[in-house]
């Protein structure tokens, strides 16, 4: 198991893709030291960024423990299988990014992109996450392929685009287009989210416990529902309104919108 | 500077040279007899393939098609960087790379010579500026003048000594290197929303079939003595049942070939060779073009292979890009340049499980393997539409070893595997024919005389690969063949040493080749062709042409047309 601590305040955003508990695991600490990252445009060492230490396992899984303001450190964790990476503190964009097993936790924020195009594992942030939660690299169509990510604080921006299969759930707000364009998968919020949900979805299902402005005029009504299974052992307490969409990609995307929070949909029911 | 690649088994059809242990001597930038051995660079090359630099006679490297194409595809760009080193420049994309990297990793592989088709004439500056920017290799480019509006008129009007008049013009003008024809009539007819379903459809408003179109460019072809042949990428591509089209068009200019000489040039004919009604009994039409070609002696094809992966798919042919992104649903780019053609674009991903796909790897591979003359066809994967350049190893080992064939052929599509004929075929082509198809034949086709070979006073373009072809067995070792051919042990590149161990140690800039065309009097634009450039284009007729200043490096070549 590694610690790292950071040696300096960073002013320039750091690549530090090598930050991956199956590259840690067999390297001495003066070879881990001796590992590439990139600060800005120049290819530098970890070791002039990060006093690393050896301590004692908890787990038999590899670790490594990261402490401090790690808000400029990019890619952590990226295309990780397995082994945890605690972070104690805020961490940089892309944390997590095409991740396929293992978990990351962080008990701090988040900046965008955390858990990009994941195929598996675990991510569980305690403080907020930014901007595209899941969502895949910009052009692409191919967001989230399995794997969960949990946030116990808010998220922003177009949570869950493009996404394929796996679990996002949100324990507190999401900014505007949760969901956007996804095709299979759950989204859970259990707080308020901005508008545009499920924005031109193909299927999958969203489920906001919270107060909305509006849905999508492209989204037609189809129930009232008592409950919701979130997964497994997980049952969101309604009662929601059921939507169906997107109708502009002839989509079947589910979206439930609590109805207790939502008294301004009212009206919706006369179409039932 | 002089070099002497000592000791290396050299492979050099064009002199008949097949695997001999022989000494390559190079003075200032040429194959010359002999060097001083004690003042010259040596290279043991011993247990080393030598061929002359690698020659691509199809890639889209360049162009305002290319740049859209990186525009579109960020997500592109994300999956391939290369960081800068202290000689060469950084730079991304794996599918359309930028254009330094493009230079680079081309020199890698031991290519030094790469043509650009298709190049719409009005954005031939801009090609030409991104040629500019691609180091080490030459290049040339062919501007599209299929759908050439003036071209199109003289036609149908049978003034072809006209019209090769006005064709010697535009080439020389826009700094082109061969006539590319894309769709002929097909393109035109896109401006109105419609497409050419065979050679004998007519194109709206110009009275003129794409049959008399291909006929008439290859006169003009002729008259103007041009180096390489129409460079044709067929009507109706990318359809099934579309073989037959491919037939046709290569047996409406039977008639003009003389002394079995190569009157056409089908390129990406893998693309060209389905056979079937619609897209589920679509098969490969593949055995009926070899078996055309084999008795055949005025065409030359190139495979446009197919390779798994994810790549951006872009042609001149807007009508078949639509019908590329009504499949895939993908995002798509479609433009109609002005009066001279149209463009689009597509991100693919070729998947093995797909029935199609699959079916299109196999074509590409039967048409290498049924046509007997490894001189008629070439070896490219219609970069970036089959896939980018860099897979080329990987083909060269899918050539050369029918175990590698069968690797591949056990992860397909069952019902494409079962259809093919491919399991059957027993070919393993050897380095000698490899060099033909990869380099040698393309040069041949393309008219350079002094590239393709290492005989006295060929240019010094060389290709060392670290393999032994005394001890590897290529159809055993496929793997140590693929990365022989991806990092070569030494390119070099006008006489100098450009690429070591596969990895770029010198920075040159490569020259771009162009035609200057002489005819028996001065060529004058007629006041009324300039009129319309005012009322057609947005560009005026005075800054129409490339002056050659424009050019980096300029390397013309002078050509004397029979009119």
């Amino acid at each position: 198991m590694v610690n790292l601590y950071p040696k300096r305040e960073f002013k320039v955003p750091i690549f530090a893709e090598c930050i991956n508990p199956e590259i840690f695991e067999d390297k001495t600490l003066s070879e881990i030291a001796e590992l590439e990252v990139w600060e800005g445009n120049k290819r530098k060492k970890l070791g002039e960024f990060f006093k690393i230490e050896e301590v004692k396992a908890e787990t038999e899984e590899p670790t490594i423990t990261l402490y401090g303001d790690l808000s400029r450190i990019r890619r952590i964790g990226t295309k990780m299988r397995r082994g945890i990476i605690k972070i104690q503190g805020d961490v940089g964009m892309h944390l997590g990014e095409e991740m396929e097993g293992g978990k990351i936790v962080v008990r701090g924020n988040v900046d965008s992109w955390a858990g990009s195009m994941m195929k598996g594992g675990i991510i569980e942030i305690h403080g907020n996450a930014s901007h595209y939660l899941g969502a895949p690299y910009r052009g692409s169509t191919v967001g989230m392929r399995g794997g969960r990510i949990i946030v116990h604080g808010n998220a922003g921006n177009e949570v869950g685009a493009y996404m394929r299969k796996g679990i996002i759930k949100v324990y507190g707000n999401v900014g505007q287009f949760v969901g956007l364009r996804m095709r299979k998968g759950t989204i859970f919020v259990a707080g308020d989210a901005e508008g545009r949900m499920g924005a031109c979805m193909k299927g999958g299902k969203i489920i906001v416990c919270g107060h909305v402005d509006s849905i999508l005029p492209s989204f037609t009504i189809e129930n009232v529902k008592g409950k919701v299974k979130v997964e497994a052992d997980e049952i969101a307490q309604g009662p929601f309104y059921l939507f169906l969409g997107d109708l502009t990609e002839n989509g079947m995307g589910k979206l439930y919108v609590s109805k207790e929070k939502n008294s301004h949909l009212g009206f919706y029911e006369k179409y039932l | 500077m002089e070099i002497l690649i000592k000791n290396g088994f050299v492979f050099d059809p064009i002199n008949h040279i097949n695997g001999e242990r022989m000494d390559i001597a190079i003075r200032n930038g040429k194959i010359v007899d002999s060097v001083d051995e004690s003042s010259a660079k040596v290279i043991n090359a011993s247990g080393m393939i030598v061929m002359p630099g690698g020659v691509d006679i199809h890639a889209h490297i360049a162009g305002s098609e290319v740049n859209a194409g990186r525009l579109l595809r960020p997500e592109d760009h994300a999956k391939d960087v290369e960081p800068k080193t202290p000689i060469t420049r950084s730079g991304v994309g794996y599918s359309i790379p930028s254009t330094f990297t493009t230079g680079y990793r081309y020199s890698r592989m031991g290519y030094t010579t790469v043509m650009n088709p298709s190049m719409p004439p009005l954005e031939a500056k801009h090609t030409h500026e991104e040629l500019s920017d691609t180091p080490i290799i030459d290049k040339a480019t062919f501007p599209l003048l299929g759908d050439w509006w003036f071209a199109l008129e003289y036609l149908s009007r049978g003034q072809i000594e006209e019209c090769a008049k006005h064709i010697a013009w535009m080439i020389t003008s826009t700094k082109g290197y061969a006539i590319k024809i894309v769709n002929p009539g097909g393109l035109e007819s896109w401006g109105f929303g419609k497409n050419v379903e065979s050679l004998d459809t007519e194109v709206p408003y110009f009275n003129i079939t794409p049959r008399e179109i291909i006929r008439g460019l290859c006169k003009v072809n002729k008259m103007l003595n041009l180096p390489h042949t129409i460079h044709v990428h067929t009507n109706n591509l990318g359809k099934p049942g579309n073989f037959a089209t491919c037939l046709e068009t290569m047996k409406c200019v039977e008639d003009l070939a003389v002394d079995e000489k190569p009157v056409i040039h089908i390129t990406h004919c893998q693309f060209c060779a389905f056979k079937g009604e619609d897209w589920r009994t679509m098969s490969s039409g593949a055995e009926e073009i070899a078996k055309y070609v084999n008795n055949r002696s005025h065409v030359t094809l190139d495979m446009g292979q197919v390779i798994f992966t994810d790549t951006t798919t872009m042609t001149a042919d807007g009508p078949f890009q639509y019908t590329l992104y009504e499949l895939s649903g993908n995002k798509w780019v479609n433009h109609d340049v002005e009066t001279e053609t149209s463009s689009g674009i597509v991100p693919f991903h070729y998947r093995r499980k797909s029935y199609v796909h699959a079916v299109q790897w196999t074509i590409g591979l039967e048409l290498a393997l049924l046509i007997k003359d490894t001189w008629k066809i070439y070896m490219t994967t219609d970069h970036p539409n089959g896939g980018p350049f860099t897979s080329y190893p990987r083909i060269i080992a899918w050539l050369m070893s029918s175990q590698a064939r069968k690797e591949t052929l056990k992860k397909v599509n069952p019902r494409a595997r079962s259809k093919s004929l491919l399991p059957t075929i027993d070919r393993e082509l050897d380095f000698y024919e490899i060099a033909i198809m990869t380099r040698v034949g393309q040069a041949k086709a393309l008219g350079l005389k002094e590239k393709g070979h290492l005989g006295v006073g060929a240019d010094a373009d060389v290709a060392i690969y670290k393999i032994n072809p005394e001890l590897t067995d290529p159809s055993k070792d496929y793997k140590l063949v693929r990365k022989a051919f991806e990092r070569a042990a030494y390119t070099i590149k006008s006489g100098e040493i450009v690429v070591k161990d596969g990895e770029v140690v010198k920075h040159v800039e490569g020259a771009t080749i162009w035609l200057k065309i002489k005819t028996s009097s001065p060529i004058e634009v007629s006041e009324d062709i300039k009129r319309r450039f005012r009322e057609y284009w947005t560009v005026e007729y005075e800054n129409y042409p490339v002056s050659e200043k424009y050019l980096a490096i300029s390397n013309p070549k002078e050509v004397e047309a029979s009119i």
